[in-house]
């Protein structure tokens, strides 16, 4: 689903979670796996509604800065996502909240990204710990 | 299309299907055939691994981020043998009895219920854990909460040989929880009740009969294949008992063509509720011992109540506001942080309810009432109070704007912590106390069924979940559960002669 829209999709990404930017290609691919995994089993109307808004987030910045997105400095591309999180439109504001969810959930659910935010859970509770 | 008959059909394994399972096992001795299907599969004890996503995909329904219309909240309910009582962390409280005053059911009498819950506590091994397995994350909510001047209380749970994975709601790796999949349905099949896994009820006939679709086990998928072979099936039977929680038990009853109540999907509530975050200057064990252990209930007075607890990597990013560096930083002190739920004690409203679209799958509408909204800012408020009284340097919230509290602003916390910040589709709000749809009440008139659960005007249709609330029940809701489903069975078994012939 994010084929034609992976420039765009990983500079979004790497806007809401800085550290994307030191993904490799294996990380990337793994990021982007979890999320059409987690796409597959959605309506086809939602994908769509997806895919249109990466597009928009995508071209949108033209009208403020000449450029696309992916090709704005990080600080233009945060003031840009701000802008659009806290849109007064719910109908953006939820969008933005849903990309944002799966970004999260593509880069936190790698089980790489326990180990980098100090997270140890274990299935041996305590006895783990000693 | 292949016909099995039974006498009792109960649609749900949860902490109503499988309670009212092990309470019809007189049936079954008495020659009865009792069935219980459940929709989602039935796990190996090894297959709870413990791993977020892995899990998570498996046994809830969306993986746990099930949309309201809305697209504001996300709802977790499970699907696996055991239902929800798989994913929670097993706090185990009574129904208070001034809500059960309050919801002025006809026939029902909270010392009822309160028997039949304690029946269940003794069953469940609930207790209280001994302090020496409570880790910093709830001992730092004890502390900051009796500085902040609140009454803190310790949650009895269900548990037999814990070992403190913290990973309860993704189903225990270790077993301990003592959920209707440990306790009431092996005791139940072990007395000759039949259960179906990954057989979801699609609709219930006026002839009594309920359509099903079994399903294979998926490629990859976790989870023993189905007792019955893939396909529909058409199972006849002379009771039977929706227990699939208040969405799938609702949900079915709108799609079966039947003379149900008018009143069908209305009462919705769910506790909204929001996962607060604060940072202390050093590391704290947080993500090792029992998540829940403590809780303030302050629903009362002012509709919230706080509890412990501790996520797992995404449903935590996912909890705070914002994106970029600010929500990075908060993510890499993971082994600092200290959490707390709030959850807000939602009231009954005419909009907020569940239907079904066109294809008969679920559709919640829910809308934030003032009062909900209150109790969130309310409940924001005093977790902050209480994260900084237990020393935590900064607190995220998502009613302030900037997000972060510092140390030097606790004494501004009324002023920074506001619902003008309020703003649906940008706050991470979800739910996993899910009620009412089937509500109990006097008549067809304003209700689905009375106290005992029976459908009005369809004496053998019962329903025996958390949908038969007719509002909030203003804490954890699965001893209650059980006590109604207790009670649903108890008329079952009365009614028994007449109804089975």
């Amino acid at each position: 689903m994010l084929e034609d829209l992976r420039p765009g999709f990983r500079a979004l990404a790497q806007t809401v979670v800085p550290d994307a930017s030191r993904l490799d290609a294996a990380g990337w691919t793994e990021v982007e796996g979890i999320v059409e995994r987690a796409l597959a089993s959605r309506p086809p109307a939602l994908r769509r509604q997806l895919r249109l808004l990466i597009r928009a987030l995508e071209w949108l910045p033209f009208l403020y800065y000449g450029k696309r997105f992916s090709a704005l400095d990080p600080v233009r591309r945060n003031r840009f996502l701000l802008r659009i999180q806290d849109s007064p439109l719910r109908l953006v504001r939820r969008g933005f909240w849903g990309l944002r969810t799966l970004i999260l959930l593509g880069y936190y659910g790698r089980p790489g990204a326990a180990a980098e935010i100090g997270y140890r859970a274990d299935s041996r509770g305590w006895e783990a710990r000693r | 299309m292949s016909t099995y008959t039974y006498d009792v059909v109960i649609i749900g394994s949860g902490a109503g299907g499988g309670t009212v399972a092990q309470a019809l096992t007189p049936l079954v001795k008495g020659g009865r055939r009792v069935l219980v299907l459940e929709r989602g599969p039935r796990l190996a004890d090894d297959e709870f691994t413990g791993r977020e996503l892995e899990m998570a995909s498996q046994l809830y329904a969306d993986g746990g981020g099930f949309l309201t219309a809305e697209g504001t909240m996300t709802l977790a309910f499970a699907h696996a043998y055991g239902g929800s009582t798989v994913v929670y962390t097993g706090t185990s409280l009574t129904a208070p009895e001034r809500v059960i005053r309050g919801w002025s059911v006809p026939g029902l009498d909270y010392a009822d219920l309160l028997r039949r819950s304690q029946r269940y506590l003794r069953e469940n091994n609930v207790h209280l854990l001994e302090p020496e397995r409570i880790n910093e994350n709830n001992r730092l909510f004890v502390d900051g909460g009796a500085r902040a001047g609140y009454r803190v209380e310790q949650f009895p749970v269900n548990v037999t040989g814990c070992r403190g994975s913290s990973l309860c709601n993704l189903g225990c790796p270790n077993q301990a929880k003592q959920g209707t999949n440990r306790v009431q349905l092996p005791a139940a099949e072990r007395a000759g009740v039949e259960v179906v896994t990954r057989a979801e009820a699609l609709r219930i006939e006026p002839d009594r009969s309920v359509v099903v679709r079994v399903r294979e086990k998926p490629d990859g998928g976790k989870g023993l294949p189905s007792e019955w072979e893939s396909g529909e099936y058409r199972v006849p039977a002379k009771l039977v008992v929706c227990a699939g929680g208040a969405i799938g038990s609702t949900a079915l009853l709108l799609r079966s063509p039947l003379p149900t109540p008018h009143s069908l999907g209305s009462g919705f509530t769910c506790h909204p509720a929001l996962i607060l975050v604060a940072e202390h200057p050093r590391a704290i064990t947080n993500d090792v011992g029992h998540p829940k252990s403590y809780f303030v209930d302050r629903a009362a007075e002012e509709a919230f109540v706080l509890e412990t607890c501790m996520y797992f990597p995404f449903t935590t990013a996912k909890a705070l506001s914002g994106f970029g560096a600010d929500h990075s930083a908060i993510m890499h002190a993971f082994p600092r942080l200290q959490m707390i739920l709030l959850l807000a004690c939602d009231r009954a409203t005419p909009g907020n309810r569940i239907a079904v679209d066109r294809a008969g799958q679920p559709v919640v509408h829910y809308h934030f009432t003032r009062g909900t909204v209150g109790g969130l800012v309310g409940g924001s408020r005093a977790s902050a109070r209480i994260f900084f009284a237990a020393g935590a340097v900064r607190v995220h919230t998502p009613f302030a704007d900037p997000p972060l509290l510092e140390q030097a602003e606790a004494s501004q916390i009324d002023e920074r912590i506001s619902e003008r910040y309020f703003r649906e589709g940008s706050v991470s709000l979800s739910a996993a106390h899910l009620m009412g749809g089937c509500c109990m009440g006097g008549s067809a008139a304003d209700s689905v069924t009375d106290s005992w659960g029976v459908v009005h005007g369809l004496p053998w249709l019962r329903v025996a979940d958390a949908s038969l609330f007719p509002d909030s029940l203003e804490i954890n809701p699965y001893v209650t559960i059980m006590a109604l489903a207790d009670r649903v069975a108890d008329g079952m078994l009365r009614d028994a002669p007449a109804l089975l012939g």
